[in-house]
């Protein structure tokens, strides 16, 4: 049973990544990478990890995808997207390297005597949740826990200051013209 | 820690003693940081009265010394450990014994004066603030140069006192040739201060130990003598260090160019304190020096040949600090005879004697110059306020700075009854018992031709009439009641100052002698210092005096045969000098010797070694990196397309490389 | 195919990883480029979680979520900054964007 789900996800998984980089249109990579997205969560579950496949779904299915999402459409990419087609030797060279990457990675995977290193399956159900998760965050990892807090927030300033605009307004002739003005 | 009965006699209850070298140091900090926008008579105050406190305790540490048994008189108090490394332990501690507390005294006790003086002679000078915290400055590292319990200690104080000295000739650094006197001073002062360090280092290498006490037992007890050629090395390289510090042949050419310092610097520093750092010295290391007879007569010969030399330029020289600056040389050379025939105490009375009367002196010196410079303005002519050719006839114009002057004359000619006939005489009395009868003679038409100089001053400044001018004649007066206060008070130090050093065969105690005794109990009992044991006549005794007094007074005589005399019979001021008038007058070309055969080759070499060897041949290969890195540079940042997916791919194939080091790599 | 182990895990976290790698070598568009990024990222958490799992060690899954927490930080960042080089550029194309050049 198990075996099975697996194999299912796991072509979803890379089914979807390869549509994904393959897409034309970036609003179509998006949906592709949404559906990535819960096929990792449905491993994530496979591997007992029940508040991580949550979080995977919320956030990054959830959130960063809305984000793509209504970048793409703000930016109106598709009337703009005039990626130069022909570079044929730049492409070939990425996908040779990516290649070898691959081999390399596959190479080492089934070199490595994985028995030797003692991994047995977990069979303690509760190693997952929210309840044992959130314990040693807040215990443990308080520290990094916080320091992940500041770097969101400083994430927060640096995107409004980016998108700052200056925004000046002046009136002429009896009628107010407003400029705006990037600032960065 | 609980204090248990002995403990209490222990260091325990002397760490009261850190404040002394502190309570200056607290004046500086306050003076620089906190005083910025006080007015000047509080910061004047308040600087002299942390000198005056630490007099106040040097003067209960001296009752407290008094009060301990005689051999019990070496008190050592670390504070701090500084530098630890190996057997080398240096800690920042303090010695009191009988020798550093008279040092002690004489340090911030004329320092404190000098402070005092200086409220009313700095009066109105932008530098007023920088002043009093350079002197401040000055007191906290001589206190640490005379209470350090180890070389090191004392070096640091050496250096200190080095600078300050540097700081304060160069006080009115905007002009050219004050500023470049201080440097002088401080570039001669680093060849003696060579000389002193490389003894230090011998000291370590060969007893490794640095302090005081334990380095003058450990001699003490295994001396050998195979040790004495190690010993005279060391002691000589010591001297080295007290002839640029003490100004003594062949380095003393600083002092006299130091009188480009304001007047109180010039009395405190280069005239009663720092100078007599190197006597000082000497006498610390009394048992090192008595171990080695060949640097004994050294020492005794060169103090010797200074006073002599000195005295003979002071004869014919017109600016009044100047004279008095090569008195100061001459009496330096008087007290390193005194040490160096082993007669320390005797040296070290002189030291004390001689603070009073030279602080005297040159505050009286300052005096008059104010008064002169003060004249001159009003008159609006351009004489030079220390040409003692445009004074004459002050007597009756600064009557307090006339007799303080006067006072302080007899005193350093010799006269009995004043504190410099005691100590002057005592050298010349132990020059003679030990033997160094050439010495003893060279040493005696010295001060007969110091009695002459010092009255000729006197003559020219105080009695005839006065050559500045009818103008400004009229605007002489005297100085604020804060200088004539202090002149009054080192003037009555001058007199009855030689009274600690009344010599035996006058019916005296010798009072500074015996309190010295304890530090120099070890160098008595050695075969060089034998005559001390030795008996000698008291009519042999009383008759070199009276000689010594004959040629005072005929110096004296001569003095105002030559120059106590009507204006116009005063020819020797506009005459050209001839002979050897000529040669003093030009101070023997020294100056001009050490110019020419030290400072043209170092500058002509240096000339060298800027356009030859450093910017063609450093600069040169430097520059060729340079163009070279810029070379490479320009090939290299083609690489830098500025492409992204450039870097992406250089960067993707560097992980595939690490990864497959990995992998392949073991 | 007997029993799902570890290195099934790891081959498929593997083999999502250098599909992710030929999207960033390959592809010009910003966006797209950045969703490769994220690519990789969820590989190396579906590695790491697969390791937590196997071990039975819960502080993977931590890493895994710290993870997820600056990947969303950078998409936030990333995206104003492609916001504002469109603006600036009106194009996203990383190949029109090479000031830094040498």
């Amino acid at each position: 049973m198990i075996k099975i789900a697996f194999i299912i996800l796991s072509l979803i998984s890379i089914f979807s990544a390869l549509m994904v980089i393959s897409r034309k249109n970036p609003v179509a990579s998006v949906l592709w990478l949404v559906f990535h997205f819960f096929g990792i969560a449905g491993l994530y579950v496979l591997l007992g990890a029940h508040f991580l496949a949550a979080v995977q779904i919320i956030v990054y299915a959830g959130a960063i995808m809305v984000l793509f999402l209504f970048v793409v459409m703000m930016l109106n990419l598709n009337l703009v997207n005039n990626e130069k087609r022909g570079k044929i030797i730049g492409k070939s060279i990425g996908a040779v390297v990516s290649g070898l990457v691959l081999v390399l990675f596959t190479y080492s995977i089934r070199t490595t005597k994985w028995n030797e290193l003692f991994f047995n399956q977990v069979t303690d159900q509760e190693w997952g949740t929210a309840v044992k998760l959130g314990s040693l965050l807040f215990s443990n990892w308080l520290v990094p826990f916080q320091i992940v807090g500041i770097l969101l927030f400083a994430a927060v300033i640096g995107v409004v200051a980016l998108m700052k605009r200056k925004i000046t307004r002046k009136v002429e002739n009896g009628i107010v013209i407003t400029q705006e003005e990037d600032v960065a | 820690m609980k204090l248990t009965p002995d403990l209490l006699h222990s260091t325990h209850d002397w760490n009261w003693l850190i404040l002394i070298p502190l309570l200056p140091l607290f004046g500086v900090v306050l003076n620089t940081f906190i005083f910025r926008k006080a007015p000047e008579k509080f910061i004047g105050w308040f600087s002299s009265s942390t000198v005056l406190i630490s007099f106040i305790l040097s003067v209960l540490a001296f009752f407290q010394l008094k009060s301990l048994p005689i051999q019990n008189r070496s008190i050592d108090v670390t504070f701090l450990t500084w530098i630890q490394v190996g057997n080398l332990s240096i800690d920042w501690a303090v010695l009191l014994d009988p020798l550093s507390v008279v040092m002690m005294l004489i340090v911030t006790g004329v320092g404190g004066v000098i402070h005092i003086y200086s409220i009313g002679y700095m009066h109105g000078d932008p530098g007023f603030r920088k002043f009093f915290i350079f002197l401040n400055l000055f007191i906290f590292f001589m206190l640490w140069l005379v209470m350090g319990n180890s070389y090191p200690i004392l070096f640091i104080g050496w250096e200190g006192v080095g600078l300050c000295s540097y700081l304060l000739i160069g006080f009115w650094y905007k002009d050219m040739a004050k500023a470049s006197a201080g440097k002088k001073a401080f570039i001669v002062n680093r060849i003696g201060d060579w000389g002193f360090l490389l003894g230090m280092i011998l000291l370590f290498v060969n007893f490794e130990t640095l302090k005081f006490t334990e380095l003058f037992s450990k001699v003490n007890t295994t001396y050998t003598p195979e040790i004495t050629p190690t010993l005279t090395l060391i002691t000589l390289l010591l001297f080295v260090g007290a002839t640029g510090k003490s100004a003594q042949i062949p380095l003393y050419i600083w002092l006299p160019d130091a009188m480009a310092g304001p007047t109180p610097v010039s009395a405190l520093i280069h005239a009663a304190t720092m100078v007599t750092a190197g006597v000082y010295m000497v006498a610390r290391s009394n048992l090192l020096f008595s171990l080695s007879p060949i640097s004994m007569e050294v020492v005794a010969t060169i103090g010797a040949l200074t006073a002599l030399f000195a005295a003979t330029i002071g004869v014919r020289q017109w600016d009044i600090k100047k004279i008095l600056a090569y008195s100061t040389v001459s009496q330096l050379g008087f007290m390193f005879l005194g040490v160096g025939v082993g007669a320390y105490e005797t040296g070290i009375a002189h030291v004390m004697t001689h603070a009073f009367f030279k602080a005297c002196l040159f505050l009286g010196s300052g005096a008059v110059i104010h008064s002169m410079e003060h004249a001159f303005h009003k008159a609006h002519v351009h004489y030079d306020p220390q040409d003692i050719r445009y004074m004459g006839g002050l007597r009756s114009k600064i009557p307090i700075t006339y007799w303080t002057f006067l006072i302080a004359t007899i005193a350093i000619a010799g006269i009995p009854g004043f504190s410099g006939f005691f100590s002057k005489d005592e050298i010349l009395w132990k020059t003679f018992a030990s033997g160094h009868i050439f010495l003893w003679v060279v040493a005696t038409i010295t001060a007969g031709i110091t009695a002459f100089y010092m009255f000729r001053l006197v003559y020219l400044t105080f009695f005839g009439n006065f050559r500045g001018g009818v103008e400004s004649e009229g605007h002489i007066q005297e100085v604020t009641p804060y200088m004539t206060f202090i002149l009054i008070l080192l003037a009555v130090l001058s007199v009855i100052g030689g009274y600690l050093a009344v010599p035996h065969a006058l019916g005296g105690h010798f009072l500074i002698g015996e309190w010295l005794q304890p530090v120099l109990q070890d160098s008595r009992k050695l075969p060089s210092l034998a005559y001390y044991q030795e008996h000698h006549s008291l009519m042999l005794e009383f008759g070199l005096m009276g000689l010594s007094v004959i040629i005072a007074i005929l110096g004296i005589y001569l003095a105002s045969k030559y120059f106590n005399q009507k204006p116009q019979e005063l020819t020797v001021l506009t005459q050209k000098p001839k002979g050897i008038m000529k040669i003093l007058e030009n101070k023997y070309w020294i100056d001009e010797l050490y110019e020419f055969t030290i400072v043209q080759p170092i500058y002509k070499f240096s000339i060298f070694a800027w356009k030859v060897f450093d910017a063609t041949g450093i600069d040169g290969f430097i520059n060729s990196i340079g163009s070279l890195v810029v070379k490479i540079g320009e090939h290299l940042r083609k690489l830098q397309t500025g492409y992204l997916s450039n870097y992406a791919l250089l960067m993707s194939i560097g992980i595939l490389f690490t990864i497959a080091w990995l992998v392949f790599g073991k | 195919m007997s029993e799902i182990t570890i290195h099934h895990y790891i081959a498929l976290s593997a083999i999502i990883f250098s599909i992710g790698v030929a999207g960033v070598l390959t592809r010009k568009n910003a966006i797209i480029l950045f969703m490769s990024i994220e690519l990789m990222l969820n590989s190396s958490n579906l590695a790491l979680i697969a390791f937590a799992s196997f071990m039975s060690n819960p502080v993977g899954q931590i890493f895994a979520l710290f993870v997820i927490a600056v990947a969303a930080a950078e998409v936030g960042v990333g995206l104003a900054i492609i916001v504002t080089v469109y603006r600036n550029r009106n194009s996203i194309n990383i190949d029109d964007v090479h000031l830094m050049k040498g």
